[in-house]
């Protein structure tokens, strides 16, 4: 890419978290927020925005799964049958 | 959990996006795929930008303050999405630069209707509400695309194409509730605009022999969004008092329209260069890229 | 309410905005073209406003934008100048919006609380215009292209306000005083662009819809 790309996030309301938008090919911060403005904002769709030059993201897209690591994760506990013995015995297990 | 591997095989990459799979910029594809999505993209990209051309014009003409604005707005977004489209283009590995070159040297497509002149007021109602509307039929269904930074532009491209339709309509209303001068500004340029919208859709390939289907690029077959915009915009049409120019068009009774079949030729004829404005608006835009050449070089060099 | 000064301010944004919004689709870069499509609609927005003003609530604004002769538009003949080449567009864009702000400060002061009102709400707006033209402005300041644009539409620029607040556009801008090419006559630029302006209007009966 022999153009600047900059990455475009914005803030749609008060209260959400930045969102990847976009990216503008722009020279530099100024132009780049003079462009970012219009194609993100020019509806009053975004209360704000955070311009970055492609460059300065760091990619982060893998991590080791080698072990049963489910126990650290809500879809390794399953309760039904469990908790319906325990009702049971309890006498507390209603109808159906 | 892993991270989704794409399968590095063809077959299992098809059997993916058939599946729903995405795929992102960084992930392999096969080179047919990627071909094809490049070539897709710019298409559509092209079409973004040569359909300001015709409706540039009437900016200039526009006859209240209103209209002035809104149809300036309209047009910016279309420049707009030309980016956004050109953007993605890009990241998947062919520069604008060439993209616009290949454009104005008739190298590379764009979409039919933007082959024709627009003669008259009538002409920018039409365009804005019914060009517009067989383009967002298109476009809704690119929702789906299985390449999903397109499909996240597609998102931005039809909340913003929304306002168009209805601004569109709305020049048409006035118009039909105007002068009867005015309304037959209107049904003169449906008259002319019939044919080009009746064959943007497309020839009906049917889907398992479309590979954009099968690439799951486009989730849509030519003659479902055809189908679809006659279902939608014919009553709506009609409901106005003006006429379709196709005796043979009616809705049977399974809700399949029946229409003159379009001529395919003209289509094919059109979009490889040959239409009525072709020529002129790419010289015009060529004239544009050279002369402010420039100004690329200044701003955008390192 | 000083009628003729707001025409001129009003005519001024129309016409500007008209060639302004000529760009739109052949601007050099894409990203350009959106934002200066933006900076074109405001301008016609702003001279909507001031049309509005200027006719009151019942009156009709697109009327006094559109349906005077050619004689009775207010506008500066720097805004009607035909300059589709990106040099000159910008350097008008730069000394218009310089001027536009001296004449605007001096209307925030206006009496009438209306008129100073609109005065800053367009003002306000005009800041990202500013912002913009300094952008390119700081880019090509030193393009001979550039430069040459400058200087040939120094004059014009000069004409944009009254004589008693040239003096501020000077000491601004950098350039020594020169003879302004004055409001108050029009180019050749001017008939053509209201044949174009006007054409769909004029091919219905006055008081037609759109």
């Amino acid at each position: 890419m022999s153009h600047p790309v900059w990455e475009v996030f914005r803030k749609e309301k008060r209260g959400a978290a930045f969102e990847h938008a976009g990216s503008v090919v722009a020279p530099d911060a100024d132009f780049a927020e003079a462009w970012a403005r219009e194609q993100y904002g020019r509806r009053g769709e975004s209360v704000a925005l955070w311009l970055v030059p492609r460059d300065a993201i760091r990619d982060v897209e893998d991590w080791a799964d080698e072990f049963d690591l489910k126990y650290r994760r809500v879809d390794g506990y399953s309760i039904k049958a469990r908790l319906k013995e325990a009702r049971e015995r309890a006498g507390t297990a209603g109808p159906g | 959990m892993a991270a989704v591997e794409i399968p590095r095989d063809e077959q299992a990459f098809l059997e993916y996006v058939q599946a729903g799979g995405q795929v992102e910029v960084t992930d392999w594809m096969p080179d047919d795929y990627r071909a094809k999505l490049i070539k897709f993209i710019e298409m559509h990209g092209n079409s973004e930008l040569m359909g300001v051309l015709p409706e540039r014009e009437w900016i200039l003409r526009a006859p209240t303050l209103q209209r002035k604005l809104a149809l300036t707005a309209k047009v910016q977004d279309e420049v707009g999405h030309a980016q956004l489209i050109y953007r993605v283009v890009e990241d998947l590995g062919k520069p604008r630069e060439q993209c616009l070159a290949d454009l104005v040297d008739g190298k590379a497509k764009f979409h039919n209707v933007f082959h024709y002149p627009t003669k008259t007021w009538g002409d920018v109602g039409v365009i804005a509400w019914l060009v517009d509307a067989a383009a967002i039929i298109s476009q809704k269904a690119l929702l789906k695309c299985s390449y999903a930074p397109y499909a996240r532009i597609m998102k931005k491209i039809c909340w913003e194409e929304s306002f168009h339709i209805l601004h569109g309509r709305d020049v048409i209303l006035a118009m039909v509730t105007g002068t009867p001068e005015q309304f037959e500004l209107v049904q003169e340029a449906l008259d002319r605009w019939w044919g080009p919208l009746m064959q943007f859709h497309g020839n009906p390939i049917p889907k398992d022999e479309d590979p954009m289907y099968l690439w799951r690029i486009k989730s849509q077959g030519n003659e479902e969004a055809r189908q679809q915009f006659l279902e939608g915009y014919v009553p709506q049409i009609r409901e106005l008092g003006l006429t379709v120019p196709d005796p043979k068009l009616r809705r049977r009774d399974d809700g399949v329209w029946e229409y003159t079949e379009p001529d395919w030729a003209e289509l094919r004829h059109v979009v490889t260069g040959h239409g009525p404005k072709t020529e002129e608006r790419l010289a015009f835009r060529r004239g544009f890229l050279e002369r402010e050449q420039w100004v690329r070089d200044t701003v955008l060099a390192a | 309410m000083n009628e003729q000064a707001l025409l001129g301010l009003a005519d001024d944004e129309l016409v500007l905005g008209w060639r302004d919004s000529e760009w739109t689709g052949i601007a050099p870069m894409l990203e350009e073209d959106v934002a200066f499509s933006s900076i074109a609609q405001n301008e016609i927005g702003h001279a909507r406003a001031v049309y509005e003003l200027l006719v009151g609530p019942n009156g009709d604004a697109d009327a006094l934008a559109f349906d005077r002769v050619t004689e009775e538009y207010r506008c500066a003949p720097l805004v009607e100048l035909h300059l589709l080449e990106w040099a000159h567009t910008i350097a008008r864009r730069w000394l218009y919006e310089i001027a536009d702000q001296i004449r605007l400060t001096a209307l925030k002061d206006d009496s009438d609380a209306t008129v100073a009102g609109l005065a800053a709400k367009i003002d306000r707006e005009e800041a990202y215009h500013r912002m913009h033209a300094e952008m390119w402005h700081d880019r090509l300041r030193d393009e001979p292209r550039f430069k040459a644009a400058v200087e040939e539409l120094w004059p014009y620029a000069l004409g944009v306000l009254p004589a008693e607040l040239r003096g501020e556009l000077v000491s601004r801008v950098g350039i020594a005083e020169v003879e302004a090419v004055e409001r108050g006559t029009h180019t050749d630029e001017l008939a053509p662009l209201w044949e174009e302006m006007t054409e769909v209007r004029r091919s219905a009966p006055a008081g037609a819809q759109w």
